[in-house]
Formats: C-alpha cells, sequence, structure tokens
C-alpha cells in the first residue's frame, strides 16, 4: 500500500445525508473479480444517464471537480452494503479522503484498508468545509495526517481525532496481514486453548 | 468481577492480542464466503504464497449472483460476468480445500441461512463474512458482523481480524406484540426510532418480553437489519428457543460436547448490572405493522400513516426527503395504504426462512393475484424450499400465482436477472430501499412477508389487520 502523504486538493461538496454504498458503486459493477477499474463507474447512478452520458449537474461531472482528491460530505457516509468495491471506486477515481460527520463502520474500516483517510469532523467544521468545498478549483484543502489536521483555502486550520494504529498503518503503507503474522504464535497458543475449552467450535 | 454485557463476555472469550492502544486481535470461529466479495482475497492469497489458515471453520457458498430460474445448474442461463465469479468461487472453494455448498447441493442458499441451518452458527462464536447482513447470526448470541474484501483477506490467512471495541447498546422492547406484527415490524420500528446512523459505533443487544417471545427466525429478522440501524452487530442472549433450533443439527455438538457448550452457552447473558452506554426502550404494545416510504430503511411507519412532508424533518434530512419523495414518486400527505404495487418479492436474507414462507402461505391460501403483478417468492436455502414443498406451501404460492423460485438473494439486491424496471414498485421482504438497490429507477418499500402477500392480492400497501379482519367476516 502507498505511503499517505500530506497534500493538498479540490475537495466536492457532497452534502446529502446517508450515502450508501449502492450508490457509490451500485450493483451491476459487482461483478468484477478485480479491485481496480471501478474509478469510471463510481457514483454510476448519479454520474450518467441511461445512455451512459455524463449527468453535467452531478459534482464530479462540473469542470471544477473533475480532478477531486477530497470529498465533503453530509452524515452516515458509506451506509449499508460491505461492498468494498465503494472504496476501491473512490480510489480509482483519485479520491484520497473523504470528511463527514459520521461514517458507517464497515465503509470506515474498509477505506483505511486501502490508503484512504475518513475524517470525523463535528458539523460545525464540516459546514466550514463544505462552502470551502464549494469554490471549486479555486480552493485547495490541505489534509495533513502526521499532524492531523485539515486546513481551509483560507488557511483555517481544524485538528482530527484519529486511532493511533490506524494512523501509523497509513502513514507508513503498512500491510495487516503481515503485521498480523508477526503473531502467528499467539495465534497457535490461542487454537491449543480453545481446542481444549470450547472442542466443538 | 466486574459486571459484563453479553458482548463483552463473547469478545473477552476470542481475544489473541492485545495492543497497548487496546486495539484487538480477535479470533474468529466461522468464516462464510460468498462469490461477490472473495475473488480479490482469493487473489490477494495466490498473489502472497499465502493458505486458507482454518479451512474447516471456513464455509463458501455462491448466492448473490446466482441465477434463481429452474434450470440454472446450466451455466448458460447466467450471464458471462456472473458465471466468472461462480466459477472463481468454485474454484477457490476447491483449491484453498474449505466447506463448500455449490449450486447444484440442495444445502446451497443464501449464505446467512445455510450457516444456521446446518449448525454451523452457535451461541458465543464470532462469525464474519463479507456482507453486512452478517449480522443474522447475532440471533444466537454470536458477535456477528460483515467485513471488506481486504478483511476477509486478512481472516482467511490468519483466522483473526484487528478490532478495536464498539460500545454497548441495549435495545429493548417490553411487553407483547399486536396481532399482526411481526419480527420485520419491530425491527423496522427500532430503525425508524433510532435513524439509520444510530447504532454507529455500537454492538446492539436486542432484549425484553417481545424479543423473547419471538422464534429464532424473528430473532434472525431483527439481527439481521441491525446493521441498518449502523450497528456494528446486533445480538440477542441464547435461551431455551436457541438451544432448540441448534441441537441435532450436522455441525453442532454432539453428547458430551453438547453439555459442555451448554455450559458455557448459559452463561452467555447480559449481567443485570452491566453498563450500557446507551439504552433505547420500545413497548411492544405500540408497534405497528410498518412499511418504508422513502429510500432509507429509517423512513418507515406505520402503515395506516401518510407519506411525511420533507418540511417535517430537520437538517440534511431535509432535502434528502425530497430526493426520496421525488425518486419513489410520492407526495406528502398520501396514505400510505392508497399506494399501488406492481412488484411482490418475498425471500433475501431477512425473510427467506420456512416461517416467513408459511406467513405469506396462511395470507394467499385460496386466493390469487392481482391481475398483472409480477410476484415472485424465492427460498433462502434449497432446505428452506424443500420443505416448503413438503407442507404444502408452495402449491399455495404458484396456485395464487408467484413464481416459486430457486435459493438466491434474487431482487434483494439484483445482481442476477431479477431486477425492477425504472418507475416498477416493489413490495419487498428484503432489507433496502436504496434507490437503485432493486433496480436502476425500481422502487421498493419494506414491510412483512404477510403484508408483501397482502400487497400482491390488493395491489396496494395493505393493512394486514385489515386484510385478516375482512377476511373474519
Amino acid at each position: 500500500m502507498e505511503k499517505f502523504e500530506k497534500f493538498s486538493g479540490v475537495a466536492a461538496p457532497m452534502p446529502l445525508v446517508n450515502i450508501d454504498t449502492d450508490m457509490i458503486i451500485p450493483k451491476q459493477y459487482l461483478k468484477t473479480i478485480k479491485r481496480s477499474g471501478l474509478g469510471v463507474s463510481a457514483f454510476a447512478e448519479m454520474r450518467y444517464d441511461d445512455e451512459g452520458n455524463e449527468n453535467p449537474d452531478f459534482v464530479l461531472n462540473k469542470p471544477a471537480y473533475r480532478e477531486s482528491q477530497i470529498i465533503v460530505a453530509g452524515d452516515n457516509f458509506g451506509c449499508g452494503s460491505s461492498r468494498e468495491h465503494a472504496p476501491w471506486a473512490l480510489a480509482d477515481f483519485g479520491i484520497k479522503v473523504v470528511v463527514s460527520t459520521s461514517f458507517a463502520d464497515i465503509f470506515y474500516n474498509n477505506c483505511f484498508k486501502n490508503g484512504m483517510l475518513p475524517i470525523v469532523m463535528p458539523q460545525e467544521v464540516v459546514d466550514v468545509l463544505m462552502k470551502d468545498a464549494e469554490k471549486g478549483q479555486n480552493a485547495r484543502i490541505e489534509v495533513d495526517l502526521e499532524a492531523q489536521t485539515v486546513t481551509t483555502s483560507e488557511g483555517e486550520s481544524f485538528s482530527f481525532e484519529i486511532d493511533p494504529f490506524r494512523k501509523h498503518c497509513l502513514l507508513e503503507g503498512l500491510d495487516d496481514i503481515g503485521l498480523t503474522l508477526e503473531k502467528a504464535a499467539s495465534i497457535d497458543t490461542f487454537e491449543g486453548q480453545i481446542a481444549q475449552s470450547r472442542p466443538w467450535v | 468481577m466486574s459486571p459484563k454485557t453479553l458482548y463483552d463476555k463473547i469478545w473477552d472469550a476470542h481475544v489473541v492480542h492485545q495492543a497497548e492502544d487496546g486495539t484487538c486481535l480477535l479470533y474468529i470461529d466461522r468464516h462464510l464466503v460468498h462469490e461477490v466479495t472473495s475473488p480479490q482475497a482469493f487473489e490477494g492469497l495466490r498473489m502472497s504464497g499465502r493458505k486458507v489458515r482454518a479451512p474447516e471453520r471456513t464455509i463458501a457458498v455462491p448466492d448473490h449472483n446466482v441465477p434463481t430460474t429452474p434450470g440454472r445448474d446450466d451455466p448458460e442461463t447466467m450471464p458471462e460476468d456472473s458465471r466468472i465469479q461462480v466459477a472463481a468461487l468454485d474454484k477457490n472453494a476447491r483449491d484453498f480445500g474449505v466447506n463448500y455448498y455449490p449450486v447444484s447441493d440442495i444445502r446451497q442458499g443464501i449464505v446467512h441461512i445455510v450457516g444456521p441451518e446446518n449448525g454451523w452458527t452457535l451461541p458465543g462464536m464470532t462469525v464474519v463474512c463479507g456482507d453486512s447482513h452478517t449480522a443474522t447470526h447475532g440471533a444466537f448470541g454470536a458477535l456477528a458482523h460483515g467485513i471488506g474484501t481486504s478483511e476477509v483477506e486478512h481472516v482467511l490467512a490468519t483466522q483473526t481480524l484487528i478490532q478495536s471495541k464498539s460500545k454497548n447498546m441495549k435495545v429493548e422492547i417490553t411487553g407483547k406484540l399486536a396481532p399482526g406484527v411481526t419480527a420485520k415490524d419491530v425491527v423496522l420500528t427500532i430503525i425508524g426510532h433510532t435513524g439509520t446512523g444510530g447504532g454507529t459505533g455500537y454492538v446492539i443487544e436486542y432484549c425484553g418480553e417481545a424479543i423473547r417471545s419471538l422464534s429464532m427466525e424473528g430473532r434472525m429478522t431483527i439481527c439481521n437489519m441491525a446493521i441498518e440501524g449502523g450497528a456494528r452487530a446486533g445480538l440477542i442472549a441464547p435461551d431455551q428457543t436457541t438451544f432448540d433450533y441448534v441441537k441435532g443439527r450436522t455441525h453442532a455438538p454432539k453428547g458430551a460436547q453438547w453439555e459442555a457448550a451448554m455450559d458455557w452457552w448459559k452463561t452467555l447473558y447480559s449481567d443485570d448490572d452491566a453498563h450500557w452506554d446507551k439504552v433505547v426502550t420500545i413497548r411492544g404494545e405500540d408497534i405497528a405493522p410498518t412499511v418504508t416510504w422513502g429510500t432509507s430503511p429509517e423512513d418507515a411507519l406505520p402503515v395506516t400513516a401518510e407519506v411525511p412532508a420533507p418540511e417535517s424533518f430537520k437538517g440534511g434530512k431535509v432535502e434528502a426527503a425530497k430526493r426520496s419523495l421525488d425518486y419513489m414518486g410520492l407526495a406528502p400527505g398520501q396514505k400510505l395504504t392508497d399506494i399501488e404495487i406492481d412488484t411482490v418479492f418475498i425471500g433475501s436474507c431477512t425473510n427467506g426462512r420456512i416461517e416467513d414462507l408459511r406467513a405469506a402461505a396462511e395470507v394467499l391460501k385460496g386466493r390469487k393475484i392481482k391481475e398483472g403483478m409480477r410476484a415472485m417468492i424465492v427460498p433462502g436455502s434449497g432446505l428452506v424450499r424443500a420443505q416448503a414443498e413438503e407442507e404444502g406451501l408452495a402449491e399455495i404460492f404458484t396456485e395464487a400465482g408467484f413464481e416459486w423460485r430457486l435459493a438466491g438473494c434474487s431482487m434483494c439486491l439484483a445482481m442476477n436477472p431479477d431486477q425492477l424496471a425504472p418507475g416498477e414498485r416493489c413490495a419487498a421482504t428484503s432489507n433496502r430501499n436504496f434507490e437503485g438497490r432493486q433496480g436502476r429507477g425500481g422502487r421498493t418499500h419494506l414491510m412483512s412477508p404477510a403484508m408483501a402477500a397482502a400487497a400482491a392480492i390488493t395491489g396496494r400497501i395493505t393493512d394486514i389487520r385489515e386484510f385478516t379482519a375482512a377476511e373474519a367476516v
């Protein structure tokens, strides 16, 4: 996984609440057996009409937002299905950060596995960032994971909380499985114990 | 010893390793796998030369993509991309040696119905699957939740998951449920009350007399939709109802092991003075037959209600409700029972079990669906299907005009050919009414199997209590 580095980018405002993973990547795109190539299908049903033409009103189709690297979203982003195709599609589009007041649990976890950073901010901060995002290309929002800050184009800075282990893994681009396999001896021991205490498992 | 919740107890029994920051490596007892969220995980194993650590604890079954029409053993009945995915699962299951129920096996079905039915799901276990409705298994007092594909790969390789602990939430349904009110109405009412984000960060334990009185099938319906309330998992403490269901199933313990298991299972309840971070209490008597009107499961109201005005909501929900009504083609003030339906789908991991089929059959017996109605019943597994045929339910369905399908997820997420066309309106027993969920432009109203069956007959959303009262006259 690539290391997550400090960057500044265009943020797309998506104020709708409860943006679910069916919206982020509709089911017809789940038939792939690969992880890559889903960016073109992100938000497909909002982004394209029935004939596959771009819907000019959809934010990511507007000239100012075609290169967005950040999404500022309404509450409860990523609810619904566990499909990791949702963060795969966003990452493939070029999104590195999503900011919202809240995220659905599975989506939140899935982001970290793909080098993406979901940032939880209080409503008033999301409101400020949403306004900044509405400026389009003229505003670049800076995200610094090391310092745990998000800075608007006006220079207003907000700090955010993140689990230290997750931060470490993102910054270093670490692979979870490799880390866990370092504890293989503990897993062996545990399996030995349950073979005695819960042999029916 | 400090008092614990049921969640605390199961968690503590599965911690392999705890890091200084509290992050835990949790052991996974059962890993369920299906064709849509697993191919990239198996590919990851191949690329890194890793094996499945515990194939005996891993159970694979194709369900999301498979056609549910007769003759599906012929791969030609499947669109090519679906066929590739199912073929990939066949190969992965074989190559990595995991338990497998192929399409041709009578035990094939929706993964969350197959697990409990065959005794794979047991109280006190940790159960994961690359599917958010894994919460279903919580009905057994098992800690069960959905995971993404990277985590599927992690569990395949290590039989563990890196987890931080959620908070404890108690949802108590007191008293008795009124006639006509089912588990589906209870869970839709809970989500209507708490919202789809109300459970975020929590594991919910459902308790109270009304929950205790439910069968295992009903309890699975409740826990299944815990995710729709945002919770990581839903739990119901195991009791005699649970033990009676589990006993004798193929992979349930037998003999002395059964006794030992029971000794532990009987300790799996929340201590009286356990700490709850959040408590919600709803009177069972206050719950009415419930349907959804919008495009979020939280858009749930008693069937006697009217479509709400977007202005009656607060914050971002005002815009969301406007968008929902536009998508659903509904106007504020419209009575829910005036909404006309053209499609009925009975099935899914929420309501595709034998009890759900019995409830639908009771309504459909001796009746015909409305002319022009497209109606299908998709049993949750081949075993459910066989039982329904044995009980004579299948005959009732086909005589009423329903299509009687083979097992699979079908129109719940419409990955197979069963889809809604734009503007079609469906009474569905599934779990999500999201935009486009059942097909682009399709409109979904969630409800119980009995209500969906009644809607098939009347052609509109129907209050099951009035329906049965009219029947009695």
